[in-house]
């Protein structure tokens, strides 16, 4: 089977056993996806913050853009089989925040539309080595709608001026864009807050 | 502990769906949080028993996928099975946001900012 994975998968875990249960009384789940290129951090970045290791699942895709007709066919050429990682947030006792890592090329997209959709918002996570990986992932997040900032993740070395990656990545002045260490919690951390405070911005801005 | 599907070969997906590739609950997103309702029975498909195992405490649609270690698209049809016999219930709260309107509501920005200010 033709199968693609973003980065390499997580350590295995215990079938049928989530090791920490959501309080009874949840009922909203929120998710803010991390997108970006192979090996840019974005399940360090989702394992910095998650209460539990990483899970690692699957989606199927028999051809760009069409439902699976026949899962039978999950075998043929046209199958991709994309693996995402996700963590999760316990927010309060009713909402819970997952985040997804997703790769952002446009051959993956299809995660988006399929699992996505209804993100609160998204993260771009940047490599000054691959810039063009996310090309293609800012693109299709301007013209969706969907509120998003840039993080630079230098591994805790600053190697460019942030102001060269926006030029280089022709990013809008009203993104922002920060640098951060996937790896650190606290930097993680601060990426999110800086999503949530954007979409608050725009909220109160009044903009789509 | 069941093997992945794939080491059985994409015919199982075939099998465990009873040859369905689609007709899932459109309403069961990703992250819906999904609650058992009953027991496992006797004579019930192993995934379906499973699921119910697993959602003794709200668990989301992803979570179930990971621990079964089966497609979304697959586990959606599952869940969906069990949502029109009564065996579990999927949590549908607030909208989330939309193509239409893409941005979150403000008291939910307001519990995010709060609880990521506490992480």
């Amino acid at each position: 089977m033709h199968s693609t994975t973003s980065e390499p998968p997580s350590p295995a875990t215990v079938v049928g056993t989530p090791t920490a249960p959501l309080p009874d009384s949840a009922s909203q789940a929120l998710k803010i996806a991390v997108v970006g290129g192979f090996g840019v951090g974005k399940t360090t970045m989702v394992r910095s913050v998650s209460e539990i290791r990483p899970l690692t699942t699957e989606e199927t895709m028999t051809r760009a853009g069409a439902e699976i007709d026949d899962l039978r066919g999950v075998e043929g050429k046209n199958t991709t089989t994309v693996a995402f990682d996700f963590g999760r947030i316990t927010l309060d006792s009713t909402s819970v925040l997952y985040l997804f890592g997703a790769p952002g090329q446009q051959r993956f997209w299809f995660l988006w539309d399929r699992l996505f959709t209804g993100a609160l918002g998204a993260v771009v996570l940047v490599d000054t080595r691959r810039l063009e990986d996310c090309f293609y992932a800012i693109d299709r997040l301007e013209a969706q709608g969907t509120p998003f900032v840039v993080a630079h993740n230098d591994f805790g070395e600053a190697d460019h001026a942030l102001e060269d990656v926006r030029s280089a990545l022709d990013l809008d002045p009203s993104v922002p864009l920060m640098r951060c260490d996937a790896r650190e919690r606290g930097s993680a951390k601060d990426v999110l807050i800086r999503l949530a405070e954007h979409v608050r911005t725009l909220v109160r801005e009044g903009r789509r | 502990m069941n093997p992945s599907y794939r080491q059985e070969g994409p015919d199982r997906l075939y099998v465990i769906t009873s040859g369905r590739s689609g007709g899932a609950d459109d309403a069961l997103d990703a992250v819906t949080l999904v609650v058992a309702e009953s027991e496992p029975t006797a004579g019930m498909q192993s995934e379906h028993a499973r699921i119910l195992r697993l959602c003794v405490s709200p668990l989301s649609v992803v979570e179930i996928a990971a621990h079964l270690r089966l497609p979304v698209t697959v586990v959606r049809i599952l869940l969906t099975d069990l949502i029109d016999t009564g065996r579990v219930t999927a949590r549908h709260p607030a909208p989330a946001p939309s193509p239409a309107r893409p941005l979150a509501s403000p008291d939910v920005l307001e519990k995010v900012l709060v609880a990521l200010h506490n992480l």
